[in-house]
């Protein structure tokens, strides 16, 4: 299968800050790509340069066939694009915005309005279509900017944070239809904070940190990469945390995490259930409570800390949970 | 189509967007609207009634001047707007579509110029119920209001670049309050530019705006022997000059706003 997009060794400074520092990148058409990594990791700078919003300032790209640099308007007409801010008119309509965009795509009045209309429905706006986006919500605005990256129907799909500031329902949703384009045929490069959102959606992963790709694969090939199984604790107190570190360090085969605040740990083993039988044996013959205990493969969080060294945002990954 | 036909297509989707947006947003209609009304009742009959001049108001007077300062002011809406947009990553939106890419400035600056002419035509009106009076030809009057919606056409691609430049909209509210604060009162609007001390004086006589309103006065036939014009060049061909003003402020402004625009990405 052709590549849809193709990144080599891209650069870009700001003064001594380095943005992106060797990026490689290579999208095969019809799959969703992500980028996963921590803030200021280069995944907003990736996008803008393959969007044509920014020169790189080495390396070449190459999206649906089309220069980055050398070829921008053909280039602009093949992608869709949605920013990691919500980039709508506040004074204007949601079906005004979208209409406006269709026309900035030359679809034509009447086909730039049968399509605001066809989107506002998919994305479960057409309640509020012809109120002005100032009233709308953020996770409505946030709606209606992707639906203006769907206008043209692009070959090509660029969304920068897609999800962020969704709630449980709208991001499900919005899932639903990048799965139904990318079963269309439409190639998708996402960026995303969210290890589920990258582990449901996404073909290939990307971690990016410092402005360059340190790890690349399938979800469960970079799982495979951290290691075995973990057990996960949850205990009573802070007193049998620490008893419970010293008693099961034996078993673990990695480093042991633990989270003295809510008396939680993981311990990296292998032998699965066994282990885990173990464990348990042990944490009774020394008294601890157990409220809760649990057998895991290694999530994207586990590659995210492990390659980066970098926790995840925590907080937003509650709101998904 | 063909690119000039995909530009001007381009440039009426935003001219349209900016007008949807004046009208919906009451900030921006007061600015059109309200505020000339009040510039011409304040300035024009108010302060205009205090003073007498042989032969006429000095409202009358004033007037020109008055609708040149609402020009020159109310391009700091469109500047601030444009901040907005290119803070907001409106322009980031637009800047990934197959669209021309002068579309976004010369829909702005062409919907300027509606803005501008609703200003005027305001201003007109309230100034003829207190009494200002047109006393040349309706062809010369004509002209006289084209060249003011011409050189506003130009001075919006003027701040388009000062915009586009500076990024902020705080920044740039303070930066063109300090700019045309003194590029409208160091000027013939409201003082008698002779009587200005020696610097001053040069700079109010050179003063771009000086000439657009002596040249204003000229063809509404608001000038009076009581206020002669100065003796400096510019003032004295001001219809001509005022002419090469803006033709020189387009030619150096518009290709200057696209290329900035052409480079700008939010944040
Ligand atoms: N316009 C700019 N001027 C200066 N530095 C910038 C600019 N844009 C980005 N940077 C820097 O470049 C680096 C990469 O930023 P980028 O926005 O690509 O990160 P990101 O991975 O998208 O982060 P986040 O998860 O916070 O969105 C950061 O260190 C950032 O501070
Ligand atoms: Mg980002």
């Amino acid at each position: 299968m052709p590549d849809a997009i193709v990144a080599e060794g891209l650069v870009k400074r700001y003064g001594d800050v380095v943005a992106l520092d060797g990026m490689d990148l290579a999208v095969p058409e019809g799959t969703v790509f992500g980028l996963l990594g921590p803030n200021g990791a280069g995944k907003t700078t990736t996008v803008r340069i393959l969007t044509t919003l920014l020169k790189p300032d080495a390396g070449h790209a190459r999206v649906a066939g089309f220069d980055v640099v050398r070829d921008v308007r053909p280039l602009r007409a093949h992608i869709g694009a949605s920013g990691q801010y919500a980039a709508v008119d506040d004074h204007l309509t949601g079906a005004e915005n979208l209409e406006m965009v269709g026309r900035l795509y030359h679809l034509g009045t009447g086909r730039a309005k049968q399509r605001a209309r066809e989107l506002l429905e998919r994305f479960d706006l057409t309640e509020a279509a012809d109120r002005p986006v100032q009233g709308y919500s953020g996770g409505m605005r946030r709606r209606l900017d992707l639906a203006g990256a769907l206008v043209a129907d692009p070959p090509v799909l660029f969304l920068d944070e897609p999800t962020t500031g969704l709630d449980p329902r709208a991001r499900a949703s919005l899932w639903d239809v990048i799965s139904e384009l990318v079963a269309e045929g439409t190639t998708v490069l996402l960026t995303t904070q969210y290890m589920d959102e990258a582990d449901r959606l996404a073909d290939r992963i990307a971690v990016v940190d410092h402005g360059h790709v340190i790890a690349l694969g399938t979800a469960d090939q970079l799982k495979d990469q951290v290691g075995g199984d973990r057990i996960e604790l949850s205990l009573t107190s802070a007193a049998d945390l620490a008893t419970a570190t010293r008693t099961l360090a034996p078993l673990a085969v990695g480093s042991v995490q633990t989270d003295t605040a809510a008396f939680r740990m993981t311990i990296p083993v292998t032998g699965g259930a066994a282990a885990l039988t173990s464990a348990l044996g042990r944490l009774a013959a020394e008294r601890i409570d157990v409220r809760d205990a649990g057998l895991r493969r290694p999530t994207l969080d586990d590659v995210f800390l492990t390659l980066t060294g970098h926790e995840t945002d925590g907080k937003i990954k509650e709101t998904v949970r | 189509m063909n690119a000039l036909q995909i530009a001007v297509a381009d440039g009426m989707t935003i001219a349209k967007r900016n007008a949807l947006k004046i009208r919906r947003a009451p900030d921006l209609l007061g600015g059109v609207v309200m505020l000339p009304i009040v510039f011409v009742l304040l300035f024009g009959y108010i302060f205009g009634s205090m003073i007498d001049i042989p032969g006429m108001t000095y409202g009358e007077y004033m007037l020109p001047g008055i609708f040149v300062m609402t020009i020159v002011t109310s391009a700091q809406i469109t500047g601030y707007t444009l901040t907005l947009d290119l803070q907001k990553g409106v322009f980031d939106r637009f800047r990934t579509l197959p669209m021309s890419s002068s579309a976004v400035l010369t829909g702005q600056t062409v919907s300027d110029v509606i803005m501008n002419l609703t200003s005027l035509v305001t201003m007109a009106v309230v100034g003829l119920v207190v009494g200002w009076r047109i006393h040349t030809s309706p062809f010369e009057a004509a002209l006289g209001f084209l060249l003011l919606l011409f050189f506003s056409y130009a001075f919006s691609w003027v701040t388009a670049t000062v915009a586009l430049a500076l990024r902020t909209p705080e920044i740039f509210n303070n930066v063109a309050t300090i700019v045309s604060l003194p590029l409208v009162f160091l000027s013939n609007a409201f003082a008698d530019s002779t009587r200005l001390p020696g610097p001053l004086k040069v700079v109010a006589e050179w003063n771009p705006v000086s000439t657009l309103i002596q040249a204003a006065r000229e063809l509404f036939g608001n000038t009076s022997p009581a206020m002669p014009a100065p003796g400096a060049w510019p003032l004295q061909h001001a219809v001509p000059v005022s002419l090469l003003w803006t033709l020189l402020l387009l030619a150096v402004f518009a290709p200057l706003a696209t290329r900035l625009y052409k480079r700008s990405v939010s944040r």
